[in-house]
């Protein structure tokens, strides 16, 4: 990071924390979600139904785009060559004999590819999504192991993936830091998350600790870890004229094409970039330096480009999860009240780039102490940008806080359960805000009935079957409620017959969450319209605003534009129903949406459907666009969703094998909008999480800086067999001050799975593991 | 040299380099089969050759000359589903949709290796018949890597449908 992108985030920081002060002392109705949303009171319909993702059919058939299956005519496949350093300079470069081969359309490195502006990275700008604040392919830098250095374009993919192994390069090493030693010697700072400083400090947390009767003070370690996605990252894109036509992957579309638009120096409105169909992303599919590449590749061929990464290239080009190092130390008294909680350590990130993976966020809001310390330090290395992956911060940060309680759990002698309930905090315990909704304890208690909690051997060690040693534990898992900025809905209605059809846009992406399926279910609900007569766009630059599938807020990002939306087309009906309308005098506070027209709140009789309404006007729809509030409500209250999680787990005592037999998951995550998909989202956080408790890890090179398992052989995720069935049961009780009631549900699904992992192999066997992943030599 | 896609019959590629994944998605266009890896770790690519499971990124082409080859774009009877794919819907059984058509074609390849008395690694008994246990199903299915994590709902699925008659 430059000094003046520094600067600039500290600004950022500064304006932040002006509003911060302000917004607490507002009165609520000032704040949006400070009158609840009205859908809240509505308990029939289909908000919360179990209902089929709407895209069931095209994904179940094979039907559905993803971004390396759409086709221009005259297209070329292109193939990359990485670097084999961590760091110097290309000295020699021979293209020769690919650029004789056959097919080859083009070779394109740093000497001749067009010039281009880096991408703003990450956080700079509003719009920035670009991995790092480095050029692409425009000098002879290397930065890292398996940054690409050439591009190869050709007929076919075989004729591409042949030439660009026929490029030879020479380099002229320089001196690298790749291993975690060297990156400590070279310095360590305090982190910068998002313009602020990851710490927090109140009270005297070491002098508390010290004194304290009881106390645990340990080193947790998590390892790299990649996303993989199913479906590795690939665009297909064309100039047209003077706009640029990408049908990428992505999870973050608006500002994709933003930051394309700014690395060649178009206007926004010149890239145009759809993805309808993502196959998976966890983090990951955003800007890399592939689809600049290709881009680039296509404007001086002249040919329209396919780019699909190899999944070694993913690997090469695209971050993940960076390593943590995690102190963890509370102090309680004898009764188990924390009297001081410290959680501090490290995480590696690059010169480049300004990811300090947060592991502390998590640990802010969900225990009361009098004295805490929370911080989080970087080390730089010469290594891929990492970035942002499930739960980032989170994942990994509850890992280490949760293992430390049920440590302390053992030293004092109280169940696990019991003392967290224990030390819940009446609010939040660092900015003293109110919570806005928080039914943890109802959590902890259904899902210890529900798995049979109290039937959990008290000491380690205590059960076997065989050579299964059989163990439980528990962990929580904790995940905030945001809603980003930016987020624009436009809803238009369009005469049917006697009815009519409803589109509801938004700028958002859909990765399988379920988020399209979601949006037509609360838009049906919220203009009174069967689900089968209200369409959802999303996946398109073209569609006003920005939002992100990240930080699990898209879901309440679409709310509150929706909600403004719909506000404004209800005006435009009320203009266009005009004086002879039994509606005629009436304000837009004192009509809704009600079956197929608007009706006035306190006397449904009085109403009129929208056909009626739009054919009295002689118009085949109406249409309203808008932007959501202003997200206040994230400095008024305090808003987190909350888990509680049970794990049974058998131990082979002759192979150090773990399998995890059973797995509750408890959630508290205000009102669930579709309970069918909601679950998926769960149990796919959960099963991400038991891969990284027991199995995932990017192996890094510490010689040289190069990734050494970069293939799904080779990284282990969680198969078939490796999943039990698990159950998921949650609250239901709505937040009332967010859109529909609602939290994002992507993320909380991963938090406290590892510890809740570990905890119960501790139970089992009495070994405590405080490196990631939980591996079978770690047992014997 | 030709190819029975779906019961069409096509030409094989002049380039013997040519996967049949790459063949189906890039000379067929039909993309319904999924490059996850081309390595054969992950199972997004499988396709059934005269009713046995393969993967496709494997395999190449030209040594499918006269093969029937069926890809999840051939297992619907018109706008009916097979009662599979329908059965992924009902259950969740996909969230992303990218590792689907690997799973069901897999599914269904493993149930006919089931019903041909085929042994897993975990099969209690190497000569007994075959009785496809939820376990028996999970570790059958192994080699098609899910990462959205629709496990159950994929496993929920199979014992609803295929696997109901050879099911335990």
């Amino acid at each position: 990071m430059s000094i003046v992108d520094t600067a600039k985030q500290t600004a950022q920081g500064l304006m932040q924390g002006a509003l911060e002060k302000l917004v607490p002392l507002a009165p609520d109705s000032w704040i949006p979600g400070g009158v609840p949303d009205p859908l809240i009171a509505r308990k029939h319909g289909l908000i919360g139904s179990p209902v089929s993702r709407l895209d069931g059919r095209l994904k179940v058939t094979g039907a559905a785009p993803f971004a390396a299956e759409y086709r221009f005519d005259n297209m070329v496949y292109a193939a990359l060559t990485y670097a084999t350093i961590a760091r110097g300079r290309i000295a020699a470069l021979e293209t020769a004999a690919a650029e004789a081969a056959p097919g080859v359309v083009l070779v394109m490195t740093y000497r001749n590819a067009p010039r281009m502006a880096p991408p703003p990275a990450f956080g700079s700008s509003p719009g920035g999504v670009g991995p790092a604040d480095l050029p692409i392919l425009q000098d002879d830098r290397i930065h890292w192991n398996g940054q690409p250095i050439a591009c190869v374009l050709a007929e076919t993919q075989e004729q591409a993936d042949h030439a660009a192994a026929l490029i030879a390069i020479t380099y002229a090493e320089e001196p690298s830091t790749t291993s975690l030693t060297g990156a400590k010697a070279n310095g360590i700072e305090q982190a910068l998350f998002m313009g602020q400083k990851l710490l927090n400090e109140i009270g005297d947390p070491e002098g508390a600790l010290a004194a304290a009767p009881y106390r645990v003070d340990q080193v947790y370690r998590t390892p790299r870890h990649s996303h993989n996605p199913i479906e590795p990252h690939a665009a297909t894109l064309a100039w047209i004229g003077d706009e640029l036509v990408i049908h990428d992957a992505s999870q973050m579309v608006s500002q994709q094409a933003q930051t394309m638009a700014d690395v060649f120096g178009l206007k926004a409105e010149q890239v145009r970039l759809t993805s309808p169909y993502v196959g998976g992303g966890f983090g990951s599919k955003g800007l890399w330096d592939h689809q600049v590449i290709a881009a680039a590749a296509a404007k001086l061929s002249g040919r329209p480009v396919r780019i699909a990464l190899s999944r070694e290239g993913v690997y090469r080009t695209v971050g993940g999860r960076t390593l943590t190092e995690q102190r963890v130390a509370i102090g309680a008294d004898a009764d188990g009240r924390f009297q001081s909680l410290i959680h501090t350590g490290l995480a590696v990130m690059t010169p480049h780039n300004a990811m300090p993976e947060p592991f502390i966020l998590g640990s802010r809001a969900t225990y009361a102490a009098p004295n805490i310390l929370l911080k989080v330090e970087v080390a730089r290395m010469n290594m891929l940008a990492n970035t942002f992956m499930r739960a980032p911060g989170e994942a990994v940060g509850t890992f280490a806080l949760e293992s430390a309680i049920d440590e302390l759990a053992t030293e004092l002698g109280i169940d696990p359960v019991e003392l967290r309930i224990r030390n819940e905090p009446d609010k939040d315990p660092i900015s003293g805000l109110p919570f806005s909704s928080r039914h943890i304890v109802e959590a902890w208690r259904q899902g210890a009935a529900r798995f049979g909690w109290d039937s959990r051997a008290p000491a380690p060690a205590m059960r076997q079957e065989g050579e299964w040693r059989i163990g439980m534990g528990c962990a929580t898992g904790t995940y905030p409620y945001y809603r980003m900025p930016g987020a624009e809905a436009r809803i238009t209605l369009t005469r049917d017959g006697d009815g009519v059809r409803a589109l509801v846009e938004v700028a958002a992406a859909e990765m399988g969450m379920g988020t399209s399926t979601t949006t037509a279910i609360v838009a049906a609900e919220r203009l009174g319209l069967p689900l089968d007569w209200v369409e959802v766009g999303y996946g398109d630059s073209a569609i006003p605003g920005a939002i992100m599938a990240g930080g699990s807020q898209q879901t309440a990002a679409i709310g509150a534009a929706v909600i403004a939306a719909q506000g404004a087309l209800v005006a435009e009906l009320l203009k266009l129903a005009g004086n002879d309308s039994p509606l005629a005098g009436l304000s837009v506070d004192e009509v809704g949406c009600d079956a197929g027209g608007l009706a006035k709140l306190d006397e449904p009789a009085r109403r009129e459907s929208y056909a009626s309404i739009l054919a009295r006007a002689q118009r085949d729809s109406v249409s309203a666009t808008r932007p959501g509030s202003p997200p206040l409500e994230l400095m008024h209250w305090s808003m987190h969703s909350h888990s509680a999680l049970f794990c049974e787990v058998r131990v082979n005592a002759v192979t150090g094998e773990t399998r995890v037999s059973r797995f509750l998951g408890s959630f508290d995550c205000g009102r669930i909008l579709n309970a069918k998909t909601a679950a998926s989202q769960f149990r796919g956080g959960i099963i991400m999480g038991l891969g990284m408790a027991l199995m995932e890890e990017t192996q890094f090179d510490e010689r040289n800086g190069r990734i050494m398992n970069p293939s799904l052989a080779e990284y282990h995720v969680p198969v078939h067999l490796d999943v039990p069935e698990i159950d998921v049961i949650w609250t239901d009780i709505p937040d009332p001050h967010t859109p529909m009631g609602a939290h994002g549900v992507g993320e909380i699904g991963i938090t406290g799975v590892a510890a809740a992992v570990a905890n119960a192999i501790y139970n089992a066997t009495g070994t405590r593991v405080r490196d990631l992943p939980i591996t079978l030599d770690r047992l014997l | 040299m030709s190819l029975i896609v779906n019961g069409l019959e096509v030409p094989a590629p002049a380039d013997a380099r040519v996967s049949l994944l790459d063949h189906l998605r890039e000379g067929m266009h039909l993309t319904g089969t999924k490059k996850g890896c081309n390595q054969g770790a992950c199972g997004a690519c499988t396709v059934l050759v005269d009713g046995e499971r393969i993967l496709s990124c494997l395999a190449l082409a030209v040594q499918y000359d006269g093969r029937r080859i069926t890809t999840i774009e051939g297992l619907a009877d018109g706008d009916a589903l097979h009662p599979l794919q329908a059965a992924f819907i009902e259950h969740d059984g996909f969230q992303c949709g990218y590792c689907t058509p690997g799973q069901i074609c897999s599914a269904i390849g493993m149930v006919a290796e089931a019903k041909r008395g085929v042994p897993s690694h975990i099969s209690p008994d190497l000569t007994a018949e075959v009785r496809l246990s939820r376990e028996e199903i999970q570790e059958r299915m192994s080699g098609n890597l899910c990462r959205c994590g629709a496990h159950n709902g994929i496993i929920d699925a199979i014992r609803g449908t295929v696997a109901a008659e050879v099911g335990a």
